[in-house]
């Protein structure tokens, strides 16, 4: 065998583990999207500009910082799902965060002896401030036919104002240490409180969403609204169930964030919006509804924790980071678009 | 003035070429594939300037995807053009457009919330002085109407016209330009008879002119009426180019590959009790005025009509989805006039509309979903709100499978579907739970010859077993073969009752068009 041959022979094997590698590749992008490609980008990257990245504590941390986009993204995803979207989680996180605060710190102070009930107190009425913003929303867009973007807009001012205006822009102090102690930094079987509850929270949404009736209306109303009417399902009602199960979960990541921070505060939540839209359409969750999977929003939720705490470790600069998210955004989005043409035209 | 309104607005669409032996359009070898599908296999086609060239076919067999690569909404993925004797590789559908080949696609692209006037000049709208010329457009709007012979008005907003009413101005805007090339896909499967003899004068019009007409159509009928020659597609391959003087028999052979001698088949009539009893029905506008009919189990009754004669609204106005604004509707002696659709549903009363992509199918999502989801809250899918997705997806196989569903894919989007086996998706639908009252508006809208025998077994099925059914429609054998009574409307009001045989082509045509019931 001559060295050209054997050249040759080198060349045609490579060539078929290149096909093999593209392949592999169309395969992935086809089915899962961009994200499983933007994810080790993004681990490779980020593993080559700091070494503490990819250490087992730092994506422990990485886990346990997205649980509040996590809940967040998973709410946005219902709203997405039924054709709409949700402008106010943002809101919904300061509002609880102030209110539950506020209701904890006055129980407390009322009932020193009495932990556990100011704990409850506080939680119950930081959920139900939050929760009430999302049933505001859906009433309106459910029962007035407010576009989803005024209305979710227009209670973000809402409840963004109310926030303000109990707290005159001050932090709330005063919770009983035990709040942040447990649902902050807690731990149990070494896995962080939040992200326990949020996987139980993923557990029962996924379960919600593939397994009940309700999950298919959600997908039905947003895939066509009349033909859901047609098929006698309460659309109505579907609608402001979206809204409702988006504010709770913001709701809960208020909750949560607030024990973590161990003041009720007004300004959180501020980018919740941007990343939560972000975290879903970066999961392949359609824009125009009925389409989308509740297991790659939590990915998605966690690939965009993951480039924050990177760009965190490899010291870029916060202003900078805001310009890497969104343009990350409008990159998934137009890489969305390109894989749709892309089968398009292969379908063969 | 026709003269002009064909020629006097030539955007684009070169010269014609006048040499009658060379095709003014030449397909050769032109393939498409789907995943898993060759949706087109080596497919040779020409079209000669001056004639009606058919495409015919079972539901699924390439017709819209072989215009749709003429049109250049798709591309092939191998094969050759050749337009006017030059290789041409089409970019989009506005490019089609400047060449002078206009499409009437089966799905419409219209923008529901523009007005009809603006949808059909959408894209080449006339200016002056840089503003929008308005006048000019209401003119040319007025004219295209008229000419047409339709009955619409310019400043109409889409999304309130039916789908007969759109389909009408997809058409207005396939003629609105000078094609040399004119694809019409299906563009009667839901007009009526009047509005079909409108657009076929024009056809024999236009075709005198020297342009070249693809038609695609399920009916025989008008193969005979206005075809040249006809292609026939079987699973993607061209299974013959044969004469429009074939015998339908034949066709149907060449289309499906057997014989099926009878279409319509023989309804046994045993009448049972009164199942759905309406008094004085009327709706916003007087749309549907005093409309009075009844239906007992085991008969089929025919609702027939114009286009815009009401006979849908009445369709609807039973399911809960147009508001009544007078009248009562009971079914099975009980009132249902307030209850909401599911109720109705629960109650045995069942619509299926006419428009499967609008109002039919959530297209997004799986056949599986689709056809479980009116029945989803019934045991046989749920228990406490929880699904049973085994149950589901072994009945919903079992059902597509009998309504042969082609391609049985159930996990597949509806949207892959091609038009005729969406069809049967939602007919498929009603039929997951107890239904007692059917009522099919246009249930065989774009639908082929051999699903079309299939879905009127099936529509006896149902009445042999004792429901009743309510058949709203515009194709008139329909009517005529398979109904046992048939109410005629005409413009909001009942024009006649006809039973036995009274049913004639004639009696119901006459009434179609009768001013007030004598
Ligand atoms: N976008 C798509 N994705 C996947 N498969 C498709 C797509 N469009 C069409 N097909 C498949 O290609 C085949 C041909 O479809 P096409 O729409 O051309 O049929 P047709 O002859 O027009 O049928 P009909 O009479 O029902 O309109 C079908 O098997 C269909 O399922
Ligand atoms: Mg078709």
């Amino acid at each position: 065998m001559s060295d050209h041959d054997r050249m040759a022979v080198k060349n045609e094997t490579t060539r078929g583990l290149v096909a093999r590698v593209l392949y592999v590749f169309q395969l992935v992008l086809v089915r899962w999207g961009v994200l499983p490609f933007l994810l080790i980008i993004a681990v490779v990257v980020f593993a080559l500009l700091s070494e503490n990245f990819l250490t087992g504590r730092n994506l422990m941390n990485v886990v346990r910082q997205s649980t509040y986009l996590t809940l967040v993204s998973m709410g946005q995803m219902f709203a997405l799902l039924t054709g709409g979207f949700d402008l106010s989680v943002g809101t919904i996180l300061a509002l609880t965060s102030v209110v539950g605060a506020t209701a904890m710190a006055a129980a407390y102070t009322a009932m020193p002896d009495a932990v556990v009930l100011s704990i409850v107190i506080g939680m119950v009425a930081g959920a139900a401030a939050g929760t009430a913003i999302g049933v505001v929303n859906g009433i309106g867009i459910s029962l007035f036919n407010v576009s989803p973007f005024m209305m979710s807009l227009g209670m973000a001012s809402v409840g963004f104002g109310l926030a303000l205006y109990m707290t005159g822009g001050t932090p709330v102090y005063g919770m009983p240490i035990e709040f942040g102690d447990t649902f902050g930094f807690g731990t149990l079987l070494n896995l962080p409180v939040p992200v326990i509850i949020t996987i139980a929270l993923i557990a029962v949404l996924y379960f919600v969403l593939n397994w009940t009736r309700l999950g298919r209306y959600f997908y039905a109303v947003g895939g066509n609204i009349k033909a859901a009417r047609l098929s006698g399902i309460n659309t109505r009602l579907t609608l402001f169930l979206a809204y409702v199960f988006c504010g709770a979960l913001a709701a809960v990541a208020g909750i949560l964030l607030t024990a973590r921070l161990d003041t009720g505060e007004a300004n959180i939540g501020a980018t919740m919006p941007l990343l939560s839209i972000a975290a879903c359409v970066i999961a392949g969750v359609s824009l125009r509804g009925g389409v989308g999977r509740l297991e790659n929003v939590v990915f998605g939720a966690l690939f965009i924790g993951l480039v924050q705490n990177g760009m965190n470790l490899a010291r870029i600069e916060s202003y900078l980071q805001i310009v890497v998210i969104g343009a990350l955004l409008i990159f998934a989005v137009v890489s969305d678009q390109l894989r749709l043409r892309y089968i398009a035209k292969i379908s063969s | 003035m026709a003269q002009h309104l064909l020629h006097g607005h030539r955007d684009g669409g070169g010269e014609l070429p006048r040499h009658d032996n060379s095709p003014l359009l030449e397909l050769t070898g032109i393939s498409r594939y789907y995943p898993g599908i060759k949706a087109l296999d080596r497919v040779d086609f020409t079209l000669r300037s001056g004639e009606v060239h058919v495409l015919f076919g079972e539901n699924g067999a390439g017709k819209s995807t072989l215009i749709s690569i003429v049109a250049g909404a798709v591309k092939p993925h191998g094969g050759e053009i050749h337009f006017a004797g030059q290789s041409l590789q089409l970019a989009c559908v506005h490019h089609a457009r400047t060449l002078g080949i206009s499409a009437v696609f089966q799905e419409f692209s219209l923008v529901p919330d523009l007005t009809v006037e603006q949808n059909l000049f959408l894209g080449s709208e006339q200016t002056k002085n840089g503003l929008l010329d308005k006048k000019y457009l209401r003119k040319r709007s007025t004219q295209i109407l008229e000419r047409l012979g339709f009955a619409l008005r310019p400043d109409q907003r889409v999304a309130y016209l039916s789908r007969a009413e759109q389909q009408m101005v997809e058409i207005a805007k396939a003629f609105r330009t000078s094609a040399t090339v004119l694809i019409l896909d299906e563009p009667t499967a839901s007009l009526t008879e009047r509005e079909t003899e409108q657009l076929f004068d024009l056809i024999q019009q236009v075709k005198s002119q020297g342009v070249g007409i693809i038609y695609i159509t399920h009916r025989i009928n008008e193969i005979r009426q206005i075809g040249d020659r006809i292609t026939v597609l079987r699973d993607g391959q061209r299974v013959a180019t044969v004469s429009a003087q074939t015998s339908e028999r034949e066709l149907v052979r060449l289309m499906t590959g057997q014989v099926i001698d009878q279409i319509f088949p023989k309804i046994a009539f045993s009448p049972g009790e009164q199942l759905l009893e309406v008094n004085d029905l009327s709706t916003a506008g007087g749309i549907v005025a005093d409309v009075s009919i009844n239906v007992r189990r085991g008969e089929i009754v025919g609702l027939a009509g114009l286009v815009g004669s009401g006979k849908s609204e009445l369709g609807r106005a039973l399911f809960g989805l147009n508001e009544k604004t007078g009248g009562s509707v009971r079914l099975a002696g009980e009132s249902i006039d307030d209850l909401s659709v599911r109720q109705i549903m629960d109650r045995g009363l069942f619509y299926i509309p006419a428009d499967r992509r609008a109002e039919g199918l959530v297209m997004a999502r799986s056949v599986r979903e689709n056809i479980a989801l009116p029945a989803l809250h019934t045991r046989r899918f749920s228990k406490a709100m929880i699904l049973r997705r085994r149950a589901e997806a072994i009945q919903v196989r079992e059902l597509a499978g009998r309504l042969n569903l082609q391609p049985l894919r159930i996990e597949q989007d509806a949207a892959n579907f091609s038009g005729g086996n969406q069809q049967k998706i939602l007919l498929a639908k009603c039929l997951m739970q107890e239904i007692s009252l059917f009522v099919f508006d246009e249930p065989t809208v774009g639908v082929d010859v051999g699903t079309r025998a299939a879905i009127y077994e099936f529509i006896r099925d149902l009445c042999e077993a004792g429901a009743a059914v309510l058949l709203i429609s515009s194709d008139l054998p329909e009517i005529l073969y398979l109904t046992h009574r048939v109410y005629v409307m005409c413009r909001g009001v009942l024009s006649a009752e006809l039973s036995a045989n009274e049913i004639t082509q004639e009696n119901v045509l006459r009434h179609c068009f009768e001013q007030q019931a004598a």
